[in-house]
Formats: structure tokens, sequence, C-alpha cells
């Protein structure tokens, strides 16, 4: 039973924290020292590791990147100084994420919604748990080629166009439908995680109202979860980003983007074009155009742009103080 | 345990020594004898374990029952059978009858009765928007877009008004809800229950988790509110029991052993199992 706080008192100045004394680590057993010792060298080398990364971008980017580098399209040229810059690669990144999104976010919430608040028949729910492992399983180029099989079929030329024996299969819509496959575990798991974490009590407290389940789920338990969905969205995000094989076998990866006809967007979406990961393998050494100056621009770019997005995350943890169910836990 | 309740005590005695001793007994409502709800030989099941035992009681107008027991006497279990939020818990059955103003809860649209029948929780669990949605949220249509604010303003303020939270709260009604202490959420909480003006309110146990100001002001709310609808309160608290209730139902493995006169039970109690209950001879 807790004691009753006293009330008054002199008031509590913030001082600076005193650490008891503790065992010095040369008393431990030899074991823990090892144990302790290697978690320093593994947390430290971690560290090491991304400043190596994150430095390299940084001269890299420093050395190469120059603005005009972002305002202008790429051209097919041997000569590095003249194939242009990244502006293509960039726009496709971001319309490929947008697309992308755009089909992984409702997926991933409903279908976590659909597990967690209803789930019946019991089986169902858990071939659809099994069914997103494998999703998040696959590796993307597996994803890819099948993406391929079936959309060069002929049903779905209206996706990019019409070929003899089928369609061309290569499109932003098709890129951008498969690529949502790489981004809908992460919403579907933080969703999930978030409606699973949110207390049995809320949802009762409605229900209590005589408020039904469809409203409860609407209007307590999604606001609820609003970060774990822009948390998981966020991440998928960074995930589609850096996707190199669906969009070298299903974008096309073509040096610029390249509208299939004149109808503004729709063209667009029919077309073929290139993201950042697939121009940075095609310029580098790897690659065609063997223009790694060029690559390592949009590499520094694709970098920024991802660490942006994980600070976001970051960001979007603290809106709005910290979420109902961590308040709950420390019993607000 | 004990030194705890003796804290509680003292302190309740400090802020209210006329609440401890001897017990003061709050004016009685109004002998109404309207019956509102009537358990008719209820049982309730989880799985093949028998919960509640076969209890009937009726509940009246304008005033306030409390059920007491030892933990897993099945008190909870029948206040939830009252406006079937049981049927969340997939393992739960039941027999007998509930009829509420003589009409069987089973007949009723469950989010129908809900309105009717509403509750509060031990944890105050305010949802997570502002002040006023959570009273609003109660009074709007099911799902249905927000009515304009200002269609909802007098009747979310009449509530937060009844659970006497208005003074403290309505200077900024957009504030997060979650922002507020733990005894103005429960008292939120209250209000949210009352603003579609239900029949009955159930309260499990709505001050163990509030420290014992926070207790006295939501006992003095009961009472208080018991003037326009009856309520059920289960507590562990004994003392809370007798200081507010007007009958006092206990409840032992499940079974109804007695029911009287909050007086009556507390001093004279028919039954030796009540009698070895409310002397704290085991709980």
């Amino acid at each position: 039973m807790a004691a009753v706080e006293p009330i008054g008192g002199a008031p509590v100045t913030p001082s600076r924290r005193r650490r008891g004394r503790r065992a010095p680590v040369r008393s431990w057993r030899p074991r823990d020292q090892a144990i302790f010792v290697l978690s320093w060298i593994a947390g430290t080398g971690l560290c090491l590791c991304a400043a190596a990364l994150v430095i390299f971008f940084i001269v890299q980017g420093a050395h190469y990147l120059r603005p005009a580098l972002l305002v202008t399209r790429p051209s097919p040229a041997v000569n590095q100084a003249l194939s242009g810059g990244i502006l293509d690669p960039i726009e496709g990144t971001l319309l490929l994420g947008v697309i992308g999104l755009l089909i992984a976010a409702p997926l991933g919430v409903i279908t976590a919604i659909w597990v967690v608040e209803y789930g019946r028949p019991r089986w169902l729910s858990r071939i659809v748990e099994s069914a997103v492992e494998v999703i998040a399983g696959t590796p993307d180029i597996v994803l890819a080629i099948f993406g391929l099989a079936l959309f060069e079929l002929g049903v779905f030329a209206p996706f990019s166009f019409a070929e003899p024996g089928g369609a061309f299969g290569r499109s932003f819509l098709n890129a951008g439908i498969i690529v949502s496959a790489v981004a809908i575990p992460s919403i579907y798991t933080a969703t999930r995680n978030g409606l699973l974490a949110t207390p049995r009590q809320l949802r009762e407290a409605s229900y209590a109202l005589g408020k039904t389940r469809v409203a409860t789920i609407r209007r307590v338990v999604m606001p609820a979860v609003r970060r774990d969905v822009a948390t998981g969205a966020t991440l998928g995000l960074g995930r589609i980003y850096g996707d190199t094989a669906i969009v070298v076998l299903l974008l096309g990866a073509t040096l610029r983007n390249q509208p299939e006809n004149n109808v503004p967007l729709i063209g667009l979406l029919r077309g073929t074009g290139s993201t950042l990961t697939s121009f940075i393998y095609d310029s580098s050494p790897a690659g065609d155009g063997n223009a790694p100056n060029k690559a390592y621009a949009a590499a520094a770019v694709l970098l920024l742009m991802v660490l942006l997005l994980n600070w976001g995350v970051g960001r979007i943890g603290r809106i709005g103080g910290p979420p109902i169910h961590e308040e709950r836990r420390l019993g607000a | 345990m004990s030194i705890g309740k003796l804290d509680f005590e003292a302190e309740l005695m400090a802020i209210a020594p006329e609440r401890i001793n001897p017990p003061v007994r709050h004016e009685r409502a109004v002998a109404t004898t309207v019956e509102r709800l009537r358990v008719e030989a209820v049982s309730v099941f989880y799985g093949d374990k028998a919960a509640v035992k076969d209890v009937s009681l009726s509940i009246h107008q304008g005033e306030v029952l409390a059920l007491i027991g030892p933990s897993g006497c099945g008190k909870t279990t029948l206040l939830r059978t009252l406006n079937r939020l049981t049927e969340l818990t997939p393992s739960a059955s039941h027999s007998g009858r509930i009829l509420l103003d003589g009409e069987d809860t089973h007949e009723l649209v469950d989010t129908e009765l809900r309105r009717r029948v509403s509750m509060v929780f031990q944890q105050p669990n305010p949802f997570p928007m502002s002040i006023f949605d959570n009273v609003g949220f109660a009074l709007r249509e099911q799902s249905r877009k927000r009515p304009h604010r200002r269609q909802l303003e007098p009747q979310v303020d009449r509530a937060l008004q009844r659970a006497g939270l208005y003074e403290e709260v309505h200077a900024d009604l957009d504030r997060s809800a979650l922002r507020l202490s733990g005894g103005q959420q429960q008292r939120l909480c209250i209000a949210r229950a009352i603003a579609q003006q239900p029949e009955i309110l159930l309260m499990d146990e709505p001050c163990s988790a509030l420290d014992p100001r926070s207790t006295a002001v939501i006992e003095d709310l009961i009472v208080q509110l018991r003037q326009d609808l009856a309520i059920v309160i289960v507590t562990h608290n004994l003392q809370q029991a007798r200081r507010i209730a007007d009958r006092v139902a206990f409840m032992y493995l499940g079974d109804l052993v007695e029911l009287g006169e909050t007086e009556q039970v507390f001093t004279d109690p028919r039954e030796e199992r009540t009698r070895e209950y409310v002397a704290g001879a085991f709980g």
C-alpha cells in the first residue's frame, strides 16, 4: 500500500544526480567482465560503422553534389560532364514512394485492425498473419520477377502498354503495386502492436457508452494508434526508397522518366522511369553508365532522404506527449 | 493492507472528520419504490465455472446499492452482466433474466441497453482526445460525423457540472483528457457516463485507484447523483459502502448471501458469513 505523500514541505530543487558506490568492474567474475568489454566493443563498433558511412557520403556529396545536379535531367553521355543531373531519379523515388504508400498504408492498417479487433474465424486470422510474414520474408527480387510475370499478362496492358502477346509490364503503376508489398509488413506490424498495446479498458469504456464496435474502432481505437500507423508508414517508406530490384525489373530503370502518352499523370503512371537506387546502380562502375561521381552524389541524396525519414520516425513518437499505452503504464 | 487502510482513514479524518466516526448517514434520497432493474435468478459462467450463482435482486430509482464481498466473489461479473458487458468475454454465458423497466435486457439492442445502463470503471479510462470530445463522444450518434460543437455544448457543460468537474476544466475544454489528474479523469469518466442521461449507473470500484481526497469528492458526487438515477457500485471498501450506500448486497463465492439496508447489514447482519466479513474476519 503506498504511503500517503506528505503535503507541503520544503520545495525540492533539482540537484546534480548523485550515484552511490558500485562494485568496480575489476571485482566482477571474468565472464561478466568479458561480456562487458564485448558489449562496449560491439556498441562502439556499430557507431563507428555508421559514422564512417555517413562521413564518407558527406565528403563524397560535398565533392560531387552540386545544386544544379538536383534540377537537371540526366542525359545519355559517356562523358560525365555532359550526362546531366539526377532530377528524374529524385522525382521517380518520390513518386514511387507515394504510390507504394497509398496502396500499402490502407492495406496494412485495415489488415491489422481486422486481425486484432475481429480475428474470426481464428484459422483465417492465423493465415493472414502468416501471409504477412511470407511477404515480409520474400526477397524483393522474387517479388519483382513475380510482378513482371503478372503484369506482362494482357489484362494488365492498361497499367503499362500493350505488346504483342501481352503487356509491356514495366511502369510506375506496376512497380508501385509490387513495391507496396515491401512496406506492408512494417505498417501492419506497427499498427498491430499499437492495437495490442491499447488497453482493453478503453474499448470497454466505449462499449459501455452504447457504442458499436465500428464506432469504437473509428473514434477511440484509431486515434490511440495514429502514431503507430505514422511510424510504420515512415519505416515502410524508407523500405520503398531503398528498393532496387523491383525498380530495375518493373520500372524499367530508364534514365529518364518517360510518360507513356501525353495524358498528365496517367501517362506518367503508365510510363517507365528510374529511382535513385537504380540510378546509383546504373552509374556505378558495375552498371552501364560508368559515372561514379554521379553515383556518389545520388547515394548521398538517398542517404539523406532515408536519414530524414528515420529522424521523422523519432519525431512522430513524441508528438503530443507519450502514446496512450505508455501514459497508462506510468499510471498517469 | 491494514496499514494502508489506516493511512486512508487517517487522511480522510484530516480532510473530512465527519465522514469517519460515527459514519454520518447521508440523507436518504426518497424512499421511492419504483423498481428500475430486476435481476431474476441470474447465473453467470466462465466456461464451466459459475462466477455468479442464482442471484435475484432489484434496484430502485434514487438509491445506491453497494455490492460487497471478497475478491473473486462475482460482484464485478454481476455488475458487468447488468449491461451485458460480459458478452465481450467469449467464454462467458449466463442464465436467468434481467429486466430493465420490465423489459428483458436481452431483447434490447446492446447499444441501446448500454446507453440506458451506463458504466464507470475501476481505472479512469478517458479516451485519447480532448475533454470536450470525451463527453461529446457519448452524445454523438454512432460513428457519425460530429454535430456542431455549439449544439453539444450545453449538454457537455451540464454533464461536467453534474460530475463536479466543470469549474476546474471549463477554461480549456480542448485540453487532452490524458493531462488531467487521476481524480479528475475519473470524474470526467463519470461525466461521460451520465451525459446521455442513463437510468442506471454502474460503478466498478470507482475510487480504488484514487487518493483519499479524490475519493471523498467522488463519494459526495455519487450521493448527489442518485437523485436522478439508480446507482449500483462495487466496492472493496466497507467504510465507503457504509458511507454512501442505501442498501448493501454481500456476495460470497458467487452467492448473494445477504441483501439489506446498509445499517442493518453492518450492525445486525442476519447471516454468519456477513457478520464475519463486515467484522474483517476474512476477505
